[in-house]
């Protein structure tokens, strides 16, 4: 076990060198020229060249790539002079569109975008679970089917839309929170209240979505289950119909549920692009959305590209470790 | 030797297991088929027979080149094939084909009938006389099965109408051998013997070679003039089916024999049986020594270190025991 | 032999879109206990079906069962097919017990063997899991698992298929069951662990003295373990009787036909021609109006003015304690298969 987990960090070091190398080529290729963008209107081809070395441009793309690793663990000097800074490791890079090392602005998205991610968690993996179980028991009645007018519609409403519908009903129309207070952080663990007041439409939004697939597997996972032979065993030795949920269908048929889970919620770790933007949230994916699409902040979106990965990496490595778990064969395969 | 339709000389094939990632590495080898010579005359039924994991369906797909051999020959009509290419292939696919245990999972449920039967035709580019549709038709009716069926979909069909489609595609190029995987396992015992028998009449017709593989020895005894007995990869014994079964010399031949029950009451009332220990051993982590030490009731030591070697002990019959009955 | 289990008149029926599926039709058998009763049948025949109502395994939502399944408990009698489900929960794995065809999916995949067969017997016994896992190493150690003490902790794909059949049985049995339904419990099996656990189940039978019902499509299994016999063709039982009867004195042209079709190992056959029965089985969804078999019966010309076509005919005592479902006495059939018999060897001559 531990050889074959110290293997599969190995794997995802080696992941996340390669998915930055790639980050900085794929800019190398852009046609847009950062130099250019952040110098003012009395531009000179002096001044580009001087903001080139200033955002560490000048030297080749190995070189930079390079210089990147190199912060991540020694930390990193940018320009000289009186206007020299230094950002500590992890240095993710220093950006000069909004005048911050990268390391900062992440520590302060990061748990916007947590908050967000584990509200929308709780929300969809209860709602969807159980609705799932519930259709599932009771195939074919009236709330099955009102289920799966449920999945048709969360599956089908783009996110953008909902979210908008959101914040015109409930926000806006119905005033059930104050707008003025949407997209203020609140520490959950001093004002919970205010907190759960920002993120809880945004990851009621979010969650929807989630929900309406979540609700089709548990449904069909456990309907299948309930046709394994092994559930018939279970019944020919006299357990009552709850044991045989709980213990032996639930079991088997949420244990598929887990690796999806868990890679679905390292994927919003990275930032919900969509949702963070439509209510003004300043996460992960708002930031970096904002560095692709006005500032071609090459620090930044570095920075939040590598986090994202290492969450989906690592986030597929202990989905495999409770996989094993879970399920014996995996363990002793 | 030009009388033979089919040799295998010391065939082998093993599949090497690897452990899973990004560093998969050869974890060991599972011999499959390790070293399994025998020859099929014209018109001659040899039965392979063996418990699961004994190799006998990897044999007869590694004869028909479905996987690639290890080590050994496989000669077919004096050539050498063992190592042709798929092109090189070509010209004996129409000469050897296969019918598989599952009628359903070996047809395609999008296509008709005549289609599937009628496919055979198409890749090899021949044109019978009088038709595609008339040859499927008449292929149809061989088999047993209604022609004007030819535009049903395999799923309207019963589990043995199925294999009868199975057979009427296998023959439909008139082969030389057909390697028969199991076919007639999956079907009900009335049907069974349907089958059996239509297989007989078109080997009588058409002088067809057979390799029957097969677990269930009553078929295999029904149906071979030669019976090979394979457990963990290995041929235990050869012979001509009535003197295998009339006397089998093999301590596993005799076992499994025994071990086969037979639907007469006061005859099982009194046989004697062999009740072999224990359970067949993983193919992954065969036995050293002679394969079968582990289950053998006549077991010495030599047995558990010296691997047995085939020895012809009368004419068409060989056997690998050091203590043979 | 006091008598366990009786069943009489049992009708199954699963409807489905194209209509409703008569699995079982009037189905009446019974079992003593100590005796083994095989059920023999092909696919669709209906022989699990008929058990797995009795067992009160079929989903209630989509059958629709009728007749009666008495169980003669030492307390008194009980009809499970009318009881309460509770009632008939209670007495499964109790009073009687099931093993299936298959048993790697028969065991659950992310339970200990352990923890599976303690689940069981904790539902009728009192005392604590260290107790359940106790009682489970015994039963293992009955059923002829080595090293029971370490392998109960092992999960079901660490046991190859005869050792997870054991485990099965051991399951089954923990509570002392007077009834062990065994459906196809060697199919999945290679011919020697077959063996082993035909003779298994024989000798746990002796030992608890329980009623066995087999079923089986092989009917060399039935020659080495049945005591009496019903073969059942197209949802119906066409023909009762104890074990020789049905193998030396047939009286019902299906089981001599199966009988016929089947290659034995003890007589070399290559050359001769198997007596295959003609044809399939007729659907469940469309019964015959007359005897299901008789679109396939080589006997039918004996029967006079096209009876065979017009009615079905009943179970009746063609011979003391032997039933069959044929218009032609006992005696009509034996005579015309022993004629059949001779006219096609003078045709092989």
């Amino acid at each position: 076990m531990i050889k074959y987990v110290s293997q599969r960090l190995l794997y995802t070091v080696m992941l996340l060198l390669l998915v930055s190398l790639s980050v900085y080529f794929i800019f190398d290729l852009l046609p847009v020229d950062p130099a250019r963008l952040v110098c003012s209107k009395q531009c000179t081809p002096a001044l580009v060249e001087a903001n080139r070395h200033r955002l560490g441009l000048d030297v080749p793309v190995l070189q930079q790539w390079w210089n990147f690793i190199y912060g991540l663990f020694a930390g990193r000097n940018y320009a000289e002079g009186a206007a020299a800074l230094h950002c500590p490791a992890p240095a993710f890079g220093y950006s000069f569109s909004r005048h911050e090392c990268v390391t900062t602005i992440l520590a302060k998205a990061f748990p916007v975008t947590l908050s967000l991610a584990v509200l929308a968690f709780i929300l969809w993996m209860t709602l969807g679970v159980s609705l799932g179980v519930l259709a599932a028991r009771k195939k074919g009645s009236i709330f099955d089917k009102a289920s799966t007018v449920f999945v048709l519609i969360g599956t089908s409403l783009p996110t953008f839309l909902t979210g908008v519908l959101v914040v015109i009903f409930i926000i806006l129309k119905f005033n059930l929170v104050d707008p003025l207070e949407i997209g203020n952080w609140s520490n959950p663990f001093t004002d919970p209240l205010g907190w759960l007041s920002t993120f809880i439409w945004p990851a009621a939004t979010l969650a929807f979505a989630y929900a309406a697939t979540y609700t089709r597997f548990t449904r069909s996972n456990v309907i299948e289950t309930m046709t394994e032979d092994f559930i018939r065993t279970a019944r020919a030795k006299g357990l009552s119909e709850k044991i045989i949920l709980r213990k032996h269908t639930l079991r088997a048929a949420l244990a598929p549920l887990a690796t999806m889970a868990g890679l679905d919620f390292a994927g919003l770790l990275g930032g919900a692009i969509i949702t963070e933007k439509v209510f003004g949230l300043d996460g992960l994916g708002g930031i970096s959305i904002n560095a692709v699409t006005s500032s071609y902040d090459l620090p930044i979106i570095v920075g939040t590209t590598i986090v994202a990965s290492a969450f989906v990496v690592v986030a597929n490595l202990i989905v495999d470790i409770t996989y094993a778990f879970i399920d014996p064969r995996v363990r002793h395969a | 030797m030009a009388e033979n339709i089919l040799e295998l000389h010391d065939l082998k094939k093993h599949f090497p297991t690897t452990s899973g990632g990004l560093f998969s590495r050869r974890k060991g080898v599972v011999k499959a088929v390790d070293g399994v010579s025998l020859s099929i005359g014209v018109g001659e039924t040899v039965g392979l027979v063996g418990e699961s994991g004994c190799g006998k369906t990897t044999a007869g797909r590694t004869v028909m080149k479905l996987y690639e051999p290890t080590d050994g020959k496989i000669i077919f009509q004096g050539e050498d094939i063992s190592h042709y290419s798929r092109k090189q292939m070509m010209p004996f696919r129409s000469q050897m084909q296969m019918i598989f245990q599952d009628p359903f999972a070996s047809l395609n449920p999008r296509h008709t009938v005549g289609t599937i039967v009628g496919a055979s035709y198409d890749i090899h580019g021949i044109k019978p006389a009088g038709g595609v549709e008339n040859a499927v038709r008449d292929l149809l009716e061989r088999v047993g099965l209604n022609p004007e069926h030819i535009n049903r979909f395999p799923h309207e069909f019963s589990g043995g109408q199925r294999q009868r489609i199975g057979i009427a595609r296998a023959i439909a190029l008139r082969p030389k051998l057909i390697v028969a995987d199991e076919p007639v396992s999956a079907l009900d015992v009335s049907i069974q013997a349907q089958v059996v028998n239509l297989l007989d009449d078109l080997q009588q017709e058409f002088g067809l070679s057979y390799l029957f593989v097969a677990h269930d020895l009553s078929v295999v005894q029904h149906i071979s003039d030669r019976v090979v007995v394979m457990y963990l990869g290995k041929v235990m014994e050869s012979a001509p089916t009535e003197s295998l079964f009339a006397k089998p010399r093999h301590p596993y031949t005799k076992a499994l024999l025994s071990a086969v029950p037979i639907p007469d009451p006061r005859l099982e009332r009194t046989r004697e049986r062999i009740l072999l220990q224990g359970d067949l051993p993983s193919p992954m982590n065969p036995p050293a020594g002679c394969v079968f030490n582990t289950r053998c009731w006549k077991v010495q030591d030599k047995c558990r270190s010296v691997v047995p070697e085939p020895v012809q002990i009368a004419p068409n019959h060989t056997l690998a025991c050091h203590f043979p009955e | 032999m006091s008598t366990f289990l009786e069943v009489k008149n049992l009708h199954v029926t699963f409807p489905t879109e194209d209509g409703a599926v008569l699995a079982s039709n009037n189905v009446s058998y019974s079992v003593a206990l100590g005796e083994t009763l095989a059920i023999v049948g092909e696919s669709g025949s209906g022989k699990s079906v008929a058990n797995l109502a009795v067992m009160g395994l079929h989903n209630p939502h989509r059958t629709q069962i009728s007749g009666e399944a008495i169980l003669h408990l030492p307390e008194g009698p009980i009809d499970v097919l009318s009881a309460a489900p509770e009632t008939v929960r209670r007495l499964r794995g109790k009073a009687m017990s099931m093993i299936f065809q298959d048993p790697m999916s028969a065991l659950h995949p992310f339970y200990t063997i352990g923890n599976q067969i303690a689940e069981a017997w904790a539902l009728y016994n009192e005392g604590s899991k260290e107790d359940g896992i106790k009682r489970a190493v015994e039963m293992l150690d009955l059923v002829g698992i080595p090293d029971a003490a370490k392998r109960v902790h092992e999960y079901p794909h660490q046991f190859s298929g005869g050792m997870r059949q054991r485990v099965m049985i051991a399951m089954a049995l923990v509570n002392n069951p007077s009834l062990l339904i065994a459906d196809e419990p060697t199919t999945a099996l290679d011919v020697t662990v077959q063996s082993q656990i035909l003779r298994l189940l024989a000798d746990l039978q002796k030992e608890f003295n329980m009623a066995v019902i087999l079923i089986t499509h092989d009917l060399g299994v039935v020659a080495e373990v049945a005591d009496r016999v019903s073969v059942m063709y197209s949802g119906r039982i066409v023909e009762s009787a104890a074990i020789d009867e049905i193998f030396y004195n047939s009286t019902h042209p299906y089981t001599r036909g199966l009988l016929n079709s089947i290659p034995r190992v003890d007589n070399h056959g290559k050359g001769t021609r198997l007596r295959a029965i003609p044809g399939q089985p007729p659907s469940l969804i469309s019964v015959p109006k007359g005897c299901a078999f008789a679109a396939r019966c080589e006997f039918i010309s004996h029967v006079p003015g096209g009876l065979c076509i017009a009615s079905n005919p009943d179970l009746l005592e063609k011979a003391p304690d032997h039933y069959s479902r044929c218009h032609l006495t006992g005696a009509q059939v034996i005579d015309i298969a022993a004629k059949n018999l001779a006219h096609q060897d003078n045709g092989a001559k």
